[in-house]
């Protein structure tokens, strides 16, 4: 056999290829995997299902809903963007860690911020596969077009996108920090955010020091904007500027966050020791 | 990065504790290119944790490590390329196949024709007939021949061995040893190897370093260490120095 020459070439600070080969390790499992591909679109369908029905009731009983009678079903949409956009930068994450894979691709020429970067297009993808179906199958449902909402959609996803990814990189970082006792966080982390992410109420429903810690999220202002939108017709710009900059700050503390987390497991020596 | 003058790995006085107990205690050795060097010692001695650090996994608490010129962790970026690892203590996902496993760690490690070294791989490590099996269905002798094509799709100047037949039936243990001779002799390639296996070790290494409770107790080449300590075998003088002194600290990584 003839070996190649040894690949001891300066590799660059930041390599795409090394992030899709980071990708292609997740997208193998995923493409042949028909029960993950269903679960990650059956709770969206669940639960547009659900608040279809709720939305159909409310629409005798509430003239809030009867204002627009999508608001319910695309609350529920946007916030599964958020929840499967959390989950799809930190369920990756622990796959490593459960396959004892972390430690191969930290001895590559693998950087960290490549490893994030690649979750979060990951996370672009399974939220895309998981929330789909639900948004077309709306329509004939319910007679619900979440895609009537436009171009300001395109922004609210984008804006929730990465505020979920800011919670799946935080957990992340906590999980390699604590071990996989602390896995669960992948799930219930989000929820604290839920109530004072306003996503079916606005927030001023909110009492008032609640509603401090509610524009402090970026999530709150993309569902204020998603009603201004439903409502009024109108793109609330301050709330996106608001979204946008709480995710700017944001996603830099948490990348922060995840490189002191990853200096902090090379000094307690946890990127040997992770795996069940 | 690659003077002929420097030293393939440089250890100095490289200490390691973890809360208060120290799984390495002040070491310094150093890797000509082109050797095979040993690191052997008991459970807890401190070998796992020394190489641990000279792949730049774990930051020291002491002293220093270059591995071709580049200080670890901190430089590991200029050389990782450059090395690779295998230890049965890690692992490769086990729902992929052993080519998709393969194809994705040759794109981390910026392999140029991908298809085509993991088909000279193939071939030189026997994977063909499960290559298109899921990593998880293999054997421990299969996973072990694909961790090591794994650990060569960049042919490496310096490679990290960790027990690399640990759990192994004589006879693959033996195809792998064979597969690592002559590949060193192929390529030139500097290897580390971390073992407990007296008889791996008098085979493949030129050069042992003995360690207890996270020290270097002596070194130097099998036969010197035999006659040194006037004994028959490698694993008459192991024993020797694993049952004197100290007792191995509890709980250091090993």
């Amino acid at each position: 056999m003839n070996e190649p020459d040894s690949i001891c070439v300066p590799q660059a600070a930041f390599s795409f290829r090394r992030v899709l080969a980071v990708m292609l390790r997740h997208l193998y499992v995923l493409r042949r995997s028909w029960p993950r591909l269903l679960e990650l679109a059956y709770w969206p369908l669940i639960q547009m299902v659900l608040w279809g029905f709720v939305t159909k009731f409310f629409l005798g009983h509430s003239s809030w809903v009867a204002e627009a009678a999508g608001v319910l079903i695309s609350a529920v949409l946007l916030w599964d963007v958020l929840f499967r956009a959390n989950l799809g930068v930190s369920l990756p994450f622990i796959e490593e860690m459960w396959s004892r894979n972390l430690a191969q691709m930290f001895v590559s020429p693998l950087r960290d911020a490549e490893l994030i970067a690649a979750l979060i297009l990951m996370s672009l993808v399974r939220t895309l596969i998981s929330v789909t179906p639900a948004a077309f199958l709306a329509m004939p449902f319910f007679d619900v077009w979440v895609f009537e909402l436009g171009v300001p959609l395109v922004a609210f996803f984008a804006n929730l996108l990465v505020f979920g990814a800011v919670i799946g990189i935080t957990v992340s970082a906590l999980i390699l920090r604590f071990g996989l006792g602390a896995e669960s966080l992948c799930w219930l982390g989000i929820f604290l955010l839920a109530p004072v992410s306003a996503i079916y109420y606005p927030v001023d429903a909110l009492p008032g020091w609640l509603q401090i810690i509610a524009l402090s999220l970026p999530s709150a202002h993309t569902f204020e904007g998603m009603r201004g939108v439903l409502f009024d017709g109108v793109f609330a710009w301050d709330h996106f500027f608001w979204a946008v900059g709480l995710n700017v700050v944001l996603l830099s503390l948490a990348t922060l966050f995840f490189l002191h987390m990853m200096k902090m497991a090379r000094i307690k020596g946890l990127l040997m020791q992770q795996g069940e | 990065m690659d003077s002929a003058a420097q030293p393939a790995i440089q250890v100095t006085d490289l200490s390691k504790s973890f809360n208060g107990v120290q799984a390495v205690n002040g070491i310094s050795f150093r890797v000509e290119a082109g050797q095979t060097v040993a690191l052997l010692g008991g459970n807890g001695a401190g070998k796992t944790t020394t190489i641990s650090m000279l792949l730049g996994l774990l930051s020291p608490t002491g002293g220093e490590v270059r591995v071709l010129g580049a200080r670890m962790p901190d430089e590991r970026h200029k050389v990782l390329g450059c090395m690779n690892f295998s230890s049965p203590y890690v692992d490769l996902p086990k729902r992929l196949k052993v080519w998709e496993n393969l194809t994705v760690y040759a794109h981390l490690y910026g392999v140029r024709d991908v298809k085509r070294r993991i088909a000279e791989l193939s071939e030189d490590l026997e994977l063909s007939s499960f290559i298109k099996r899921p990593f998880g269905d293999l054997s421990a002798g299969q996973k072990t021949r694909v961790a090591l094509a794994k650990s060569l799709l960049n042919a490496p100047k310096v490679m990290l061995m960790d027990e690399p037949t640990a759990s192994l039936d004589p006879d693959t243990g033996d195809w792998v040893r064979s597969y690592l001779e002559r590949y060193r002799a192929r390529t030139g390639a500097t290897i580390l190897l971390a073992s407990h296996n007296m008889g791996e070790v008098e085979r493949l290494a030129g050069h042992v370093l003995m360690m207890r409770a996270g020290q270097i107790v002596d070194q130097g080449a099998p036969t010197e260490l035999i006659t040194r300590h006037g004994r028959e075998t490698l694993e008459q003088v192991f024993l020797d120095i694993a049952r004197a002194g100290d007792t191995v600290p509890v709980g250091a990584a090993s």
